[in-house]
């Protein structure tokens, strides 16, 4: 906990800095009659931001904040596991729908997660991934009119196409 | 009486077919999403509002606040069955309702939370129906410093009252205004902040980016974490006769019901307050007024019935600021808010005068989501026992699919979608170290809101910030929250100070 209160805040005032460059290419002054300039507003904000961890990192290095007194570990070894299990394979769907699409993609991370990571009976899961993304289809493509990315596999809607267009 | 016939009026609309069913049906879906531990209504309406766009946005508004309403419901359902509180809201019910639970009461405690949850939810939607329209009337008369005056109360809550640690709270709010800040700059239409040009930022960062990122992707992360072990879930018997006997049984609890459902409502209405701390107060007014207050903690009836009032008050109580100012009171009415810009429905005052129609049939449509809400519920009570037993490995990657499809829909761009998760999962990442996300997703909401009237005011003032604190209005208003601003730093020297005294008394 102690170490990574201090780097998330370290981070997070790089990434205020970074914001604050940003917002300084457009003008943050005042423009006559026109008020202040586009770039005042992020600016700004970027800078409170800054101050915030500023004092987030001051505070740890005087020992205070409930935090910095903390021995707890940020993540144990089932909550790192967990994370990275849980993140890892919607990252890795999310992916997956740029190329195989969304009724790709969608089934195979219902398999993943209620097969392997579930121990789910293969009728629950099959069940579970063929009814998820054809309920999907029904209500975005056709009752919402939404195309939903389907990546190369987008020749094998024409026929399901031409009967609702 | 002209309320009234706006009232009958909204009725008429609250109870087309399309409507009424959507006000049924949100309900049982509320219900569902409340009882599911971890989430709660929050989660419910940021990750179905995308959903909502295949109904007029009249109808979507009405399914949302059926959904908000039964999940009030629904998070007592697994506070007393589970121990865990299904939502933040309701983690009050737990104090006395596991206990009722443990000892084999589950029904009587299930009954009486949802028959408290009718009352509460009762009563603070007859304040809002009186309530409501003199505060738009005044309201009207806002210009740019006062709507700026009353974000800036908005925010100063989150600090002053929000109890979440001073500076993350501040940061949380600023980052979210930054991100609302992102695309086209309203003012002169030039881009800023694109990072390098990338074309998906041109269009901004919409809310539900950000709100399914944080209540979807981030909650389901916590939740799938903070779940180890096996659930253990209570049995409730239920029959109508137990039922009959638990209602009468809750004659005693009038008096902690009402004062339930008055506190929460006005808990309620202030920014960053809202259903938890509310529901949290009523327990322990309920405690100090009670005969008996040992018994609290132990399985007392009062300690169930007070904090479920006042959390059911306190949702309607948040949606009265949301509806007459254009300021949300808890993030569920962010979210509805920013839904409300998506359907072109401009919030503030004037909605009571440009679209008298919609506001009177939301407001019916509350009257009935309560009725439906409590029978749904008292009804059902075994189907909602049994989802508690659904397994997070079917739940959690429903939900992940939900989220996708979802952040996808509003501007069919996959940028937005790796911008959801990677919200998703930086927001759990700080949210571990208590970096509080419900006023970043307040500020995104308000953020472009906040700069125009900021920027409109400055323009009227020739640049003196002066002008927000000599009007009339938004001057008392300002000070108020610069207040709110300074209370933690108040507290902070006034421990300081009481530190070295307490020092030399040892």
């Amino acid at each position: 906990m102690r170490r990574a209160e201090l780097v998330m805040a370290v981070v997070l005032a790089a990434f205020s800095g970074y914001l604050m460059w940003k917002s300084a290419e457009l003008p943050i002054g005042w423009i006559p009659k026109r008020g202040p300039g586009p770039g005042a507003f992020p600016f700004w904000l970027g800078a409170g931001m800054l101050a915030c961890c500023a004092w987030i990192i001051l505070r740890w290095l005087r020992g205070g904040g409930p935090q910095a007194s903390s021995d707890e570990p940020y993540m144990d070894r089932h909550a790192l596991n967990q994370f990275l299990l849980g993140a890892g394979s919607l990252g890795v769907m999310i992916g997956l729908i740029h190329v195989i699409g969304v009724y790709g993609a969608v089934p195979l991370f219902l398999i993943f997660y209620m097969r392997v990571l579930g121990g789910h009976t293969w009728l629950k899961t099959g069940l579970m991934a063929i009814l998820t993304p054809v309920a999907t289809f029904l209500f975005f493509e056709i009752a919402l009119q939404i195309t939903l990315p389907k990546g190369y596999t987008e020749p094998m809607f024409y026929p399901i196409y031409d009967l609702i267009y | 009486m002209e309320v009234l016939g706006h009232l009958i009026d909204g009725f008429g609309i609250a109870m087309q077919p399309l409507n009424l069913g959507l006000i049924i049906f949100g309900c049982a879906l509320g219900l569902f999403i409340g009882a599911m531990p971890g989430l709660g209504s929050v989660n419910g309406v940021a990750i179905l509002l995308p959903m909502t766009f295949l109904v007029p946005p009249a109808s979507a508004i009405i399914f949302l606040a059926a959904i908000y309403y039964g999940a009030m419901y629904g998070g007592a359902i697994s506070s007393i069955m589970l121990g865990i509180p299904g939502a933040s809201t309701a983690v009050a019910t737990t104090f006395d309702g596991r206990p009722l639970a443990l000892q084999g009461l589950a029904d009587r405690a299930l009954v009486a939370a949802a028959t408290a949850s009718f009352v509460g939810g009762t009563i603070s939607v007859i304040l809002f129906t009186i309530f409501a329209p003199p505060l738009a009337n005044v309201a009207l008369a806002f210009g740019a410093p006062e709507e700026f005056a009353l974000m800036m109360l908005a925010f100063a809550t989150f600090v002053g009252l929000g109890g979440d640690d001073v500076p993350k709270t501040f940061f949380s709010i600023f980052i979210g205004l930054v991100l609302s800040a992102v695309g086209l700059d309203i003012v002169s239409g030039e881009p800023r902040l694109i990072f390098g040009g990338i074309s998906g930022f041109m269009h901004g960062i919409n809310f539900l980016v950000l709100a399914i990122g944080i209540y979807g992707i981030g909650e389901m992360l916590w939740t799938i974490e903070s779940s180890r072990g096996k659930l253990d879930v209570s049995q409730a018997n239920v029959s109508v006769r137990r039922i009959i006997r638990c209602l009468k049984d809750l004659k005693g609890t009038v008096k902690a019901m009402t004062m339930g459902s008055f506190l929460g409502y006005f808990v309620g209405i202030l920014p960053a307050a809202g259903a938890t701390p509310g529901s949290l107060m009523a327990y322990g007014v309920a405690k100090s007024m009670s005969k008996d207050p040992r018994s609290f903690g132990k399985g007392n009836v009062e300690g169930v019935v007070a904090p479920e009032a006042a959390n059911n008050a306190a949702s309607t109580g948040s949606m009265l600021p949301m509806l007459t100012l254009g300021i949300p009171g808890s993030p569920t009415t962010a979210i509805l808010l920013g839904g409300m810009v998506i359907w072109g429905l401009e919030p503030g005052p004037r909605l009571f005068v440009n679209n008298q129609e919609f506001v009177w049939a939301l407001i019916a449509s509350l009257y009935a989501a309560n009725l439906f809400s409590v029978l749904i519920n008292v009804a059902f009570i075994p189907l909602f026992v049994w989802v508690l037993r659904l397994p997070f490995t079917i739940l959690v990657p429903i939900i992940f699919i939900l989220c996708v499809v979802g952040g996808y829909a509003p501007t069919q761009d996959m940028h937005d979608v790796w911008l959801m998760f990677g919200f998703g999962v930086v927001g759990y990442l700080m949210r571990k170290l208590d970096y509080p996300m419900a006023p970043a997703v307040l500020a995104i909401v308000l953020g472009p809101l906040a700069e125009t009237s900021m920027r409109q005011s400055l323009l009227m003032s020739h640049g003196e910030f002066g002008i927000f604190f000599s009007r009339a209005i938004s001057g008392p208003i300002m000070i108020v929250a610069i207040v709110l601003f300074l209370l933690p730093v108040l507290k902070m020297v006034k421990d300081k100070i009481r530190k070295p005294a307490r020092g030399t008394a040892a």
